[in-house]
């Protein structure tokens, strides 16, 4: 079985991250490591490669500075290879350009099956997954919990709010992965030391056919025209306990629909 | 801990430190308290911490280790651990790391698949068995004997403060199989399961989730083959052994007083006093600062003295230096921590009190400050 995995390489959010002032996106020129949203879904594809009992995890990613250093990170996991598209016209892509540029790295490996993250940490527009199918006319399933393979189809749970659905889907086939579904394995010292010597191909936009304007600022149609700080969280309502504190409780969380 | 833009380390001691720090955050921290209160690590521990690498540095890859010996690996890889706050946990995982090395130099093909295959993978534990009740860091003076009576030997004697000493499969054990002084000495490995081994868990100050134990052989049977080298060469053994665990130590030490540090900034950005922030008081900032400062040279002088080891140098008297510099660090920011924190540092699951506890077995574990000095005093032919 073949499993490509998008993974995004961002910046450390455990480092306080910075707007450029100029274009109101974040700023890429640190050290970028992997997603851990992405993360779920190399664990996913290692899984769903052990359980067929054959097959690889391939990776693709698109960086704009030739960072390597999360792709790594999920070599050293066990993926077997992978595909870094990177230069400086893919600056400012949107997810449409981004997704076309992924789709087009993805398109030659011919995979089985093409799992992403429902959405990055950095970005959160929760779109690419979809468009990368819609892009290579694949059956496109979301916010999956687990996949089960059998023949030329799988079988799906998708998260939803009130459970799951089962969905059966045809192969080959686009899943995004919902975070906590699966517990990504720690890249070992010898996962570490083996990813020296895995296959990472460069590439650029205009290897795949790709024209300048076509790529980046130029080719997306999106503008950033302002941002704003995120709305303080309200405090919480305090219910002093006068010994009937238990059934506003109750009768709160029956509010909510929650029991 | 490890700072990127120190010289000594590659992608792949960042790599690891990586990892080992996620494994630290997601997998100790949260429950050192907890484990402390239970008086030991699960053994479940053991076998994520081997699925990771975490024994392997020093030991052969047909026998699951590394295949390489990487001093500043190692470095990095305790120091990640170290942030977990918990010398116990550390004490508890690592004593593989003494007590495996002698078989690993010394010990025959059979042996090393026998002892150390298992504890690469987390499934056994390996614990040293030296200081005796009678006396401690003078090995060349142990009683325990092992008497060769045909295919094997009869151990009689005890050992105490034995690291992982109630729960280790088997005992790296000094004996004395031949005359007085340190020409009499050897090393074998004893099955904890053997007949006649008894074992006396040992309350203690700190380390609490790390079990500690004496030892009792009573007539207990050990094969030939489990004689590590020559009789008679155990001292040696012994002694670069130590070498090697004092640099554990004294990365662990600095990396536990950066630990006291980051939980003394936090507290003194975060606590108001008087109208102020801690920190905004001359005095405490004063303290933080004699805080990184001894610290940052504990841990220049650690990283060059694993560079060092790495180029084939043994600088014996400089690790000897090292450790008691890493201790005293260790217990000053110990200390200043918790004076930053006050009261917060004297309950029960505070990482500073559970670090201020655990000093004295840094100070004295491995090789007390004294004889540190002793040695370095003798190396450097004073």
């Amino acid at each position: 079985m073949k499993v490509v995995v998008c993974v995004k390489q961002i910046p450390d959010p455990a480092d306080p991250g910075a707007l450029d002032p100029e274009t109101r996106t974040l700023k890429r020129d640190v050290k970028l490591i992997l997603d851990e949203s992405d993360s779920y879904g190399v664990e996913m594809g290692l899984q769903l490669v052990d359980n067929a009992g054959g097959g690889e995890v391939t990776l693709v990613s698109m960086a704009p500075n030739n960072e390597q250093s999360g792709l790594r990170t999920a070599l050293a996991m066990g993926a077997a290879s992978a595909t870094l598209i990177s230069d400086t016209e893919l600056i400012g892509s949107d997810a449409l350009t981004t997704a076309k540029v992924l789709a087009a790295a993805i398109k030659d490996q011919e995979p089985d099956l093409v799992i992403a993250g429902s959405e990055s940490s950095d970005g959160y527009t929760g779109t690419v997954p979809e468009m990368i199918a819609a892009v290579l006319d694949l059956p496109s399933v979301t916010a999956a919990k687990s996949i089960e393979v059998g023949g030329d189809a799988i079988q799906v749970q998708r998260q939803t709010d009130a459970g799951y659905d089962v969905v059966d889907c045809p192969l080959p086939a686009v899943i995004s992965v919902t975070a906590g579904v699966v517990e990504p394995r720690y890249p070992s010292f010898k996962g570490i030391m083996a990813a020296k010597s895995k296959p990472l191909d460069e590439k650029s936009s205009a290897d795949l056919g790709f024209a300048a304007d076509a790529v980046g600022w130029a080719g997306s149609g999106q503008e950033i025209v302002d941002v704003a700080e995120a709305p303080q969280r309200e405090a919480g309502e305090v219910i002093e306990d006068d010994g009937e504190a238990h059934l506003k409780i109750v009768e709160f969380l029956e509010n909510l629909k929650v029991i | 801990m490890t700072t990127v833009s120190s010289p000594f380390y590659n992608d792949e001691h960042r790599a690891f430190a990586d990892a080992v720090r996620q494994f630290t955050e997601n997998e100790i921290t949260p429950f050192v308290h907890e484990w402390d209160v239970a008086g030991e690590v699960p053994r479940e521990l053991y076998k994520k911490a081997g699925a990771l690498g975490i024994f392997g540095d020093g030991f052969d890859e047909q026998y699951g280790g590394h295949g390489q010996r990487d001093p500043l690996l190692r470095m990095v890889m305790f120091q990640e651990l170290s942030r977990s706050g918990s010398g116990g946990v550390l004490a508890s995982l690592l004593s593989n790391y003494i007590g495996l090395p002698p078989i690993q130099k010394f010990g025959s093909d059979a042996t090393k698949a026998k002892y150390i295959t298992p504890c690469m993978t987390g499934e056994k534990v390996a614990a040293l068995a030296i200081t005796e009740p009678s006396g401690g860091s003078d090995v060349a003076r142990i009683k325990t004997t092992a008497r060769l009576e045909g295919d094997h030997y009869v151990v009689n004697g005890s050992k105490t403060f034995i690291t992982s000493g109630m729960y280790a499969h088997h005992f790296t054990t000094a004996v004395r199989t031949g005359g007085d002084g340190p020409a009499g000495v050897s090393m074998m490995v004893i099955d904890g399961d053997a007949e006649g081994v008894g074992r006396t868990s040992l309350d203690k100050m700190g380390w609490l989730a790390s079990d500690t134990a004496t030892l009792y052989f009573d007539d207990v049977k050990v094969p030939v083959e489990n004689l590590l080298g020559e009789e008679g060469a155990g001292f040696s053994m012994i002694v670069n052994n130590f070498n090697a665990e004092r640099i554990d130590m004294a990365a662990q030490s600095t990396a536990f007083a950066r630990v006291c540090f980051d939980e003394a900034l936090n507290w003194a950005r975060e606590r108001e006093t008087f109208g102020k922030r801690l920190a905004d008081h001359q005095v405490i900032r004063h303290k933080l600062v004699e805080m990184d400062r001894q610290i940052n040279a504990s841990q220049a002088w650690i990283e060059l003295l694993a560079w060092r080891l790495a180029q084939g140098d043994d600088p014996v008297a400089e690790i000897a230096e090292a450790k008691v510099n890493a201790t005293l660090t260790f217990e000053a920011c110990a200390r200043e921590a918790a004076q930053v924190l006050g009261g917060a540092s004297y309950l029960r699951g505070d990482t500073v009190e559970r670090l201020y506890r655990e000093v004295r077995v840094q100070a004295i574990g491995g090789g007390s400050e004294e004889i540190m000095r002793d040695l370095a005093s003798r190396q450097l032919g004073l």
